[in-house]
């Protein structure tokens, strides 16, 4: 390792939303990485937008070496994400090498060659718009060409060597065969990537995951594991766990839920910035507490942002009237949004995305996600559990008090499988059910968890009318609210989860159980259950 | 009258395996194609435009442009055999001018 290399490398903005967080910066500065993965994984987009970023965001003009498909082609591919590659080569800051195969003839064999003409193409591309970026996609397309003969990376050193001494920053594309096997097909990041990224397109359970690793940056920090990442209209974004908030001061300030006697069962109310999580079978209440926190909002001069996965805007305003709230006046104030999709438009990370967006927009102090759970239904349990880390991590970074409802699988209660995941990065947890109770149907409401304060520990049967929600007094006989908690716990449920680690099982342990004084939990826990989670 | 072979070579330089190319090829051509062949040397390092027009990726590459079909072949041309079977001499070293069908 030479000196240069021991320093720490300078970085470039990458262009691709969410990568510079995760890579500490971009992408290592006039060095080359490789950017491998399977076919369709997303190279090309990568690489394109790696160039289009430099000249719209950093006025850096950028050669694309394109070997398989041609320079016609890209062009077609890529304009969709408005990468108007035309007008950039008119204006000299974008120029194709066009290394692609020539269909029209087979080249014969006599004799030892190089590489010395493509190298002099890169040069004179590099030269004539003074790029600072370069991509060659990819690799393998190139090489494809020399099979069987040994010089070929003896020629990709020289390749390498040539760009960095041009002082340009490289995103090389290489092909993987499988998504997790060791090496790309020619093995290529082995012996020349200083720097490697693996985009990742994974079926599981019957669904596309997307995700991005940087495996290795020399001489340069990054963060570890894979991130998700999705291909949007705009191009690649990933999604960094967003777990960012540790450090940050936890606020003493405390919030009305909007019912008074729940606010009361919380010792006088919720913690600004800690995310709740209220749980419940259908009709058990939970649309109802999420008006009252949009209502109380409001009455605080909060703006409340409302993502509403299982009903239509008019529905979930029409409910909203029904219980006395007039959410059409909030909005116009512009105290309110309410924003409503199908789950199944998009998957989990661009729901993530698209709840960014609209909270960088609207600003809200206030969130609410009725439900939660209705995501579920486009994820696996392992993105879902990823998604539920980043959501809770961004929305406590940006200190927005949250209220998360979850819809339990059956009528009478019972958790769903994700909702372990759910208990583990929420603050408070409010569990609604309905109960037989001499031959009626009643329902009831308890505080299951709190972190960082005393909260009441009884069973409150409750009642809804015009007027919202007004809690009984304690029930004193069993209300078999509580007999499904036990199934809350990551250990009964996630038992082929491998990533659950054991201390993750024990906290869990203390938090689901409602008995003893297990809920005089810390600050401390949302650390423990973050880093586990990763 | 326009001469029936026609070809074009791209070197780097003066680098040794260039240097090859152009006496193999030369020496080739004057053997079986004496008067009937125009020949440019292309140098891509001081001419990479023209490396671009032509997709040249490796040197040596000669271009067999005339007759057609076009042919690409890549080396020191150092393998005659190879060479002459794909421009399609076979036949030429008597003066017998026939394209490769």
């Amino acid at each position: 390792m030479t000196k240069m290399e021991r320093k720490r490398a300078e970085k470039v903005p990458s262009g691709i939303p969410g990568l510079d967080l995760v890579s500490k910066g971009g992408l290592p500065s006039a060095r080359s990485v490789v950017v491998a993965g399977t076919s369709g994984s997303g190279k090309t987009v990568f690489g394109a937008q790696f160039l289009a970023a430099g000249i719209t965001e950093m006025g850096e003009p950028g050669v694309f070496v394109t070997c398989e498909e041609s320079p016609e082609d890209i062009r077609a591919n890529i304009a969709s994400f408005g990468w108007d590659v035309p007008r950039w080569e008119e204006e000299g800051t974008w120029r194709f090498v066009d290394a692609s195969r020539n269909l029209d003839d087979v080249p014969v064999r006599a004799g030892g060659y190089d590489l010395a003409a493509l190298l002099a193409r890169i040069e004179d591309a590099v030269a004539r718009v003074g790029a600072k970026r370069v991509v060659v996609d990819s690799l393998d397309a190139l090489f494809s060409r020399f099979e069987g003969d040994a010089a070929f990376r003896h020629e990709l050193h020289r390749v390498i060597g040539l760009l960095n001494s041009l002082g340009v920053t490289t995103v090389l594309t290489a092909e993987r065969d499988s998504d997790y096997g060791a090496n790309s097909r020619r093995g290529v990041e082995e012996f020349v990537a200083d720097n490697l990224i693996l985009l990742r397109n994974v079926l599981s359970s019957e669904r596309r995951r997307r995700t991005l690793e940087i495996v290795k940056f020399r001489g340069a920090t990054h963060d570890k594991g894979e991130f998700g990442f999705s291909i949007t209209p705009k191009g690649i974004s990933v999604i960094p766990h967003l777990d960012i908030g540790h450090d940050r001061v936890m606020s003493n300030d405390r919030l009305s839920i909007g019912n008074p006697d729940v606010d009361a069962m919380c010792d006088g109310g919720i913690f600004r910035d800690s995310v709740m999580l209220v749980s419940g079978a259908a009709g058990t209440g939970k649309t109802l507490l999420t008006a009252a926190f949009v209502d109380s909002a409001a009455r605080d001069g909060e703006r409340c942002l409302v993502f509403s996965f299982e009903e239509r805007r008019e529905q979930w305003f029409r409910n909203a009237k029904g219980w006395g709230y007039d959410f059409h006046q909030l909005e116009q104030d512009g105290l309110l949004k309410v924003v409503s999709d199908y789950p199944e438009v998009a998957t989990l990370e661009d729901h993530l995305l698209a709840i960014t967006a609209e909270v960088e927009t609207f600003k809200p102090q206030r969130i609410a996600i009725d439900s939660l759970s209705a995501l579920e239904r486009v994820a696996t349990p392992d993105s879902f559990r990823k998604f539920a880390v980043s959501l809770s991590a961004y929305l406590k970074h940006h200190g927005i008090t949250s209220l998360l409802t979850s819809t339990t699988p059956t009528f009478l209660g019972g958790a769903s499988p994700n909702e372990a995941h759910l208990s583990t990065v929420t603050d408070l947890i409010i569990l609604l059910r309905h109960t037989e109770i001499g031959g009626e149907l009643r329902r009831g409401l308890t505080v299951l968890k709190m972190r960082g304060s005393r909260h009441d520990h009884g069973v409150r049967e409750f009642t809804v009318d015009e007027n919202g929600m007004t809690l009984g007094a304690p029930y004193e006989t069993p209300f078999g609210l509580t007999k499904e908690i036990g199934v809350l716990r990551p250990s009964t449920l996630d038992v082929t989860d491998a990533e659950v680690d054991e201390d993750e099982d024990a906290e869990e342990d203390a938090d689901a159980n409602p008995d003893g004084e297990a809920n005089a939990d810390t600050g401390e826990g949302p650390d423990t259950d973050e880093d586990s989670w990763r | 009258m326009m001469p029936s072979f026609h070809f074009e070579l791209y070197v780097a330089g003066d680098a040794p395996r260039s240097r090859t190319a152009v006496r193999s090829l030369t020496e080739l051509c004057e053997e079986r194609l004496s008067g009937r062949y125009e020949l440019d040397v292309i140098d891509v390092l001081a001419h990479p435009e023209r490396a671009e027009q032509a997709k040249i990726l490796a040197t040596p590459t000669l271009l067999r442009l005339r007759p057609a079909p076009r042919v690409r072949i890549v080396g020191d041309l150092s393998l005659t055999a190879n060479v002459v079977a794909g421009l399609g001499l076979d036949g030429e070293d008597e003066g017998d001018e026939r394209d490769d069908a």
